[in-house]
C-alpha cells in the first residue's frame, strides 16, 4: 500500500464523522459507500444510431490518480457527462461514492469537475461564475477567493470570462472544481491549452488531491501526460473498455518487455534460450532482442553455459507506443462487433 | 498573464457542508441575472421604451385632440394611451427571458449549473421567480411613470385622468403584469428550445404573428380572442368590446398558456441531456 494509507483510512473516518453530523444522523460506521468511488457499471450511451460508449465497466477508487485515456472520440467526455448525471445512460449505471450523482444532496462537496466543453458563461467574471455555483450549496464567498487565488487568477477575477485564454479558461475550471473542497475530482483535459508551467502545476495538484485521500479522474488523448501524472489507467477505444490496469503494468502488458542482450556467442545463447514462448531477434551481430523471458532468466542460463555478457538491459516499451499498440488493436479488433452490432440494429 | 503560486496547496480551507436548497439556487440564479451586461442593458431597453413610447403617445394624442371626432374623443383613454409602450417593451422582456435560459445553453454555462444543482427543477423554478420579480419590479414602476408623466402632458388638454378613474388602475398594473408573464412564458419558451435565435422567434411568433394571421380569418370562427397575446392584453383593454375577453379572463387565459409553457419546459429539462 502506498505510505498515504493512513492518512487516508483517518480522512475517511473525519468525513464520516462530519457527514453524518451535517445530515444530522450520528455518524454510523463508515460503510462501503462513504468511500469515494466512482463505479460504472455496464455503462452505455447511444445517440441515436452512434453508439458513443458501450458497456463499460471499472471503478475508479481512492488514493491515487486514475488516467482516463483514449484516442478523441472515444467516449471519455460522454462517460464523464454522465457520470455527472447531465447526459442519461441509455444502459447501465454510474455512481459516485456509492450514489447517483444527482442522489446527493451537496453534489458539490462530493464531486469537483471540469468538463471539456467550457462550462462558463462568456458574459460573467469569473469570481462571479464561482460566486453563483458557490451559493447553491452554501459555500462562503471566502472559499471563492481561496480558489481564486489557488489557480492563480486573481488579477482577472473580476473580468469578463469571454476574454480568457484557453489555459486561464481551464484554471477557471479547475477552481469551479475544488470549490466545494470535494472528495472525488473529475477533470475532462485539463492540460488542454496549458504551457509547460500551468502543465507542471496541473500534475502537481492532481497528484497532491490524491495524496489526500481523494478520487482524481483524469482524462486524455495524451499518454505521455498520463504516464506523468496518472498511478492507474483505465483505457478506452471507441466506447469500449480496453484496459483497466496500473501504469506500469500497463506499459508491460501492452507492448510486451524485451531485453536486450550483447555477447560475443550470440549463435549459442540463441540457441539455448529458444522455446515456445521465446522470441528472439538479432538487429546487429552479437545483439539479441529477446521477448518472453525476463533478464533474471537469461543471465542465469548464460551463466548457467558460461556465456559471458557483455550487455543486459530490459528494454521498456514507451507509454506512447504501448497506447498506439493498444488504440490500434481497439480498431482492428472492434470494428467488426461494431459492424455486426449495426447490421442486426438495422 | 497571472502567476501560479509555487505549490498547490489542493484543500487549504474547508468548505462549510451544505445542501442546495431552493433558497439557495434562488440566489444564485439573483447573482447571474445581475452580473450579466445583457440583464442591464435590456431591462433599461424596456423600461426607456415603456416610458418614452408612452409619452411619445401622449403628446401625440394632446397635439390631436383638438381635431378629433367625437367619437374618436369619447373611445379615447387616457390611461391606456399612457402605457401603450408596453407593445414595444414585451419584446425587450421576451428576448431577456428567453436568454435567461439560452445564455447558458449557449456558452455552455448550463452543465455547470445543472452539475451544481442535478436535480435541475429547482433552477427553473429560481430563474423563472427571479425573472418574475425582476420584470415585474421594473416594469410595473415603469408603467406608473409612464402613466403619470402622460397624464402631465394630457392635462394641458385637460384630458389627464388619475389612478382612482374607472380600469386606470387596472391598465396602469395591468401592463406590469402582462409584461410580467410575457417574461415568464419567455423563460419557458427559451428552456425549452435552448437556441436563443429560435427562442425568440417562437416568442414574437406567437405574441405577435399569430394575431395577425388569425385577423386574415372569417371573424365567426372567434378564436382570435383566446390567442395568448390578445388574452393577455384583454387587461389593458379601454372598452368592453365583441372578440375581446373579459380583462381578468384573458389575463387568466394568459396564465394558463404559461403554466403549460412551464409545465412543458420542467418536463424537458428534467428528461434531456444537457
Ligand atoms: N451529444 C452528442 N450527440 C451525438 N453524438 C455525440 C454526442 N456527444 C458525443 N458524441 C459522439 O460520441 C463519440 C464519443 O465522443 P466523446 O465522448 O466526446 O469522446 P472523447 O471525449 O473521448 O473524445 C464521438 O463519436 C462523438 O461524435
Ligand atoms: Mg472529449
Amino acid at each position: 500500500m502506498q505510505p498515504g494509507a493512513r492518512e487516508f483510512r483517518l480522512w475517511v473516518i473525519v468525513r464520516a464523522l462530519v457527514g453524518g453530523l451535517a445530515l444530522g444522523h450520528p455518524p454510523i460506521a463508515a460503510g462501503h459507500e462513504d468511500l469515494p468511488m466512482i463505479e460504472a457499471h455496464a455503462l452505455t450511451k447511444r445517440y441515436g444510431e452512434r453508439t458513443a460508449v458501450e458497456d463499460l465497466s471499472f471503478t475508479v477508487r481512492p488514493g491515487a490518480v486514475t488516467g482516463f485515456l483514449g484516442p478523441n472520440g472515444a467516449g471519455k467526455s460522454t462517460t464523464m457527462r454522465m457520470i455527472l448525471g447531465l447526459d442519461a445512460p441509455s444502459a447501465g449505471r454510474v455512481t459516485v461514492n456509492g450514489r447517483h450523482y444527482a442522489d446527493h444532496r451537496a453534489p458539490l462537496h462530493e464531486v469537483g469537475a471540469m468538463l471539456e466543453a467550457r462550462a462558463i458563461h462568456t458574459g460573467r467574471s469569473a469570481y462571479h461564475h464561482l460566486l453563483a455555483l458557490a451559493v447553491t450549496t452554501g459555500i462562503p464567498r471566502g472559499r471563492v477567493d481561496e480558489v481564486i487565488d489557488l489557480v492563480g487568477l486573481r488579477e482577472v477575477a473580476r473580468k469578463r470570462a469571454g476574454g480568457f485564454s484557453l489555459g486561464m479558461g481551464q484554471r477557471l475550471g479547475i477552481a469551479s472544481a475544488l470549490l466545494g473542497d470535494p472528495a472525488t475530482l473529475l477533470l475532462d483535459e485539463p492540460v488542454n491549452g496549458l504551457g509547460p508551467e500551468g502543465i507542471l502545476w496541473i500534475r502537481n495538484l492532481l497528484r497532491s488531491l490524491a495524496a489526500e485521500g481523494r478520487t482524481v479522474l483524469v482524462s486524455s488523448h495524451l499518454m505521455s501526460e498520463m504516464a506523468l501524472t496518472a498511478e492507474h489507467l483505465i483505457v478506452i477505444g471507441r466506447g469500449r473498455l480496453i484496459a483497466d490496469t496500473s501504469v506500469a503494468e500497463f506499459v508491460r502488458g501492452a507492448a510486451g518487455t524485451s531485453v536486450r542482450v550483447r555477447t560475443d556467442d550470440a549463435e549459442r545463447l540463441r540457441r539455448l534460450l529458444a522455446g515456445p514462448e521465446v522470441t528472439v531477434a538479432s538487429e546487429a551481430a552479437g545483439v539479441l532482442e529477446v521477448t518472453g523471458l525476463t533478464s533474471d532468466r537469461i543471465g542465469r542460463i548464460a551463466a548457467d553455459h558460461a556465456i559471458a555478457l557483455a550487455e543486459l538491459t530490459p528494454q521498456q516499451a514507451s507509454l506512447e507506443q504501448a497506447f498506439m499498440e493498444l488504440t490500434r488493436d481497439a480498431v482492428e479488433y472492434q470494428a467488426p462487433p461494431v459492424a455486426d452490432h449495426e447490421g442486426r440494429a438495422a | 498573464m497571472t502567476t501560479l503560486p509555487a505549490r498547490p496547496a489542493a484543500a487549504s480551507g474547508p468548505a462549510v457542508r451544505g445542501h442546495v436548497t431552493q433558497l439557495r439556487v434562488l440566489h444564485s440564479e439573483w447573482i447571474k441575472l445581475r452580473t450579466l451586461r445583457s440583464t442591464l442593458v435590456t431591462l433599461t431597453a424596456a423600461v426607456v421604451v415603456m416610458i418614452g413610447l408612452g409619452l411619445l403617445f401622449c403628446a401625440v394624442s394632446a397635439n390631436r385632440w383638438p381635431h378629433m371626432d367625437r367619437g374618436e374623443q369619447l373611445r379615447f383613454s387616457a390611461a391606456g394611451v399612457s402605457v401603450r409602450g408596453f407593445l414595444l417593451a414585451q419584446l425587450a422582456v421576451a428576448v431577456l427571458g428567453v436568454l435567461v435560459v439560452s445564455g447558458e445553453y449557449a456558452t455552455g454555462m448550463i452543465r455547470a449549473t445543472l452539475s451544481a444543482v442535478p436535480r435541475r427543477l429547482p433552477v427553473l423554478w429560481a430563474k423563472a421567480a427571479v425573472y418574475t420579480a425582476v420584470t415585474f419590479l421594473a416594469m410595473t414602476t415603469a408603467s406608473l411613470v409612464a402613466f403619470l408623466a402622460g397624464q402631465a402632458i394630457l392635462s394641458s388638454q385637460h384630458i389627464g385622468t388619475s389612478l382612482g378613474a374607472p380600469g386606470a388602475a387596472r391598465m396602469v398594473f395591468g401592463a406590469g403584469l402582462y409584461l410580467t408573464v410575457v417574461g415568464l412564458l419567455s423563460v419557458a419558451l427559451g428552456t425549452l428550445i435552448r437556441s436563443t435565435a429560435g427562442g425568440i422567434a417562437t416568442v414574437f411568433g406567437l405574441l405577435m404573428v399569430l394575431p395577425l394571421l388569425t385577423e386574415a380569418l372569417p371573424t365567426t370562427w372567434s378564436i382570435s380572442e383566446y390567442l395568448p397575446s390578445n388574452a393577455g392584453q384583454a387587461l389593458l383593454a379601454a372598452h368592453r368590446e365583441p372578440h375581446i375577453l373579459a380583462p381578468w379572463t384573458g389575463f387568466a387565459v394568459f396564465c394558463l398558456y404559461t403554466v403549460v409553457a412551464l409545465a412543458a419546459a420542467a418536463a424537458a429539462l428534467k428528461r434531456r441531456d444537457a
